[in-house]
């Protein structure tokens, strides 16, 4: 097995279109699968050090996160956490101290789990992923990225480069809640993100709720707009929206939950989400 | 095998070896640098045992191949005492019995060391939330995180 450290994005696309070549940014999920002969790479190429990857920026397209910061670095960025606050604290929920020092979005879409803690929260703030290859860039939305559990829409010789996230406009929240057995350390058996703008009389002009770990993607909810847009959020229409977040579930069953819990906690964690997100937007 | 030549600075040394890229730091800092204060608890980033410090950030040993250490400063447990004298966590952790069987010692004080470095005053709920990925099978942390919060108020108070 192969060490490499590209510093241009063109090298690390040579490099990566090698046969069982692997991308390396925190580790945090590569090094266990190394370790657990899960995969066996014949190169090993550790993208930190190309141009732009490790970098935040925010400029008035909106905010640029490089795929390979490592969560504490992001969630140390205090100007991020007021415009996409639900954003920093998806993922800030992963793994612990130690491993927020390494993990990174990057990797955390790329290792393509279900229940990866920030990719709720990235499609609920209407990210998109600049993803570069031997033929150039191009820029994906987030939810087109994982196509099933373990499985991303990228080519040989592709890698992230970066998260693009948008200026949210005035009146603008998000939030992202898991629901983990323990309290610290585990996986999610849901995770729900959600964003929402409201207007000056606080009705909602935008709304969308991606919901994690209750199928083989992340799943973004149908038919809210007509449930919210022009109004306030009331009972009936929570209600409405619990009952969407139920029947978008098709859970796994395992020792973490069932399949009725994990679909009741689906509809629980849309409608709370939604609360802090929408109590969020009037007070921004 | 292609080995890879990594010059780090460790514990403040200058330290130059050669290592395969399956080895992970913690494979280079115990079994070629001699360095066995980090523990091997689980391998897979569950335990905190290797914690150490990489170019200020805590992290674990485990999960950080030993070719990426190239030009990045590492602290380990080692670094924490000067000569005799211990660092305070350390001295707290024996006059509170803060361990017993010390497997785990040496990543909750690198790890404790980095909170106070960052937060002087942390409540229970924060040290404990900082320590959740060092696990303990013995001293049922309550001595652990008694310990950190003495240290910390001592450290105020001086
Ligand atoms: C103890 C522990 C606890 C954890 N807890 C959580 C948790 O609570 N929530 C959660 O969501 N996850 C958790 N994880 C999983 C992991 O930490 C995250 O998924 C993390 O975000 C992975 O990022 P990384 O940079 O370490 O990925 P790496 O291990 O470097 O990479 C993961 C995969 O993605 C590929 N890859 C990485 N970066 C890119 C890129 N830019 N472009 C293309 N491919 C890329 C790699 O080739 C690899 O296949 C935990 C892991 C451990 C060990
Ligand atoms: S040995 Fe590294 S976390 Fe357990
Ligand atoms: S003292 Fe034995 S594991 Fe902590």
């Amino acid at each position: 097995m192969d060490y490499v450290t590209p510093t241009t994005a063109m090298e690390a696309s040579k490099a990566l279109a090698q046969d069982g070549a692997f991308a390396l940014a925190g580790g945090t999920d590569l090094l266990v699968k190394l370790k657990t002969k899960f995969v066996s790479p014949s190169v090993i190429v550790d993208i930190k050090q190309v141009p732009k990857i490790m970098s935040i920026e925010n400029s008035t397209d909106g905010w640029w996160i490089g795929a390979a910061v490592p969560c504490a670095e992001i969630s140390e960025h205090e100007s991020l956490r007021q415009d996409w606050p639900g954003l920093v604290e998806s993922l800030s929920l992963i793994g612990s101290t130690q491993i927020q020092g390494r993990a990174t979005l990057g990797g955390n879409l790329c290792n393509a789990s279900p229940a990866a803690d920030s990719v709720p929260a990235l499609i609920a703030a209407y990210g998109t992923c600049i993803i570069s290859g031997q033929s150039g860039d191009r820029e994906e939305p987030i939810e087109n990225i994982v196509t099933s559990p373990g499985v991303t829409v990228l080519e040989k010789g592709e890698f992230i480069l970066g998260f693009k996230l948008p200026k949210p406009e005035s009146g603008t929240g998000d939030a992202y809640l898991r629901l983990i057995p323990r309290s610290e350390m585990d996986i999610a058996i849901v995770g729900a993100g959600t964003s929402v703008s409201v207007d000056k009389d606080k009705k909602i002009t935008s709304i969308r709720v991606a919901l994690g770990a209750i199928a083989p993607t992340q799943i973004i909810l149908d038919g809210l707009e007509d449930l919210f847009i022009g109004k306030e959020p009331n009972e009936n229409s929570i209600n409405k929206l619990i009952s969407i977040a139920e029947s978008a579930c098709r859970p796994i069953k395992d020792k973490r939950g069932t399949v009725e819990y994990r679909t009741k906690i689906a509809g629980v964690l849309a409608k709370r989400t939604l609360t802090i997100a929408y109590k969020r937007a009037i007070n921004h | 095998m292609p080995k890879t030549h990594i010059s780090t600075q460790i514990n403040g040394d200058s330290y130059e070896f050669l290592c395969n890229t399956q080895q992970t730091l913690l494979d280079v800092l115990r079994q070629e640098l001699d360095l066995k204060g980090s523990k091997e608890g689980c391998a897979t980033g569950d335990c905190g045992a290797c914690s150490v410090m990489m170019d200020d950030r805590l992290v674990c040993a485990c999960l950080v191949l030993g070719a990426e250490a190239d030009g990045k400063k590492i602290e380990t447990v080692e670094g924490l005492s000067s000569g005799s004298s211990l660092d305070p966590l350390q001295q707290k952790f024996i006059d509170l019995a803060a361990l017993q069987c010390g497997i785990c010692t040496p990543g909750v004080l690198v790890a404790a060391r980095a909170l106070l470095e960052k937060n002087k005053s942390p409540s229970e709920e924060e040290v404990r939330f900082w320590l959740a990925g060092n696990l303990c099978r013995c001293t049922g942390y309550d001595k652990i995180v008694r310990a950190v919060l003495e240290v910390a108020a001592e450290a105020r108070n001086a």
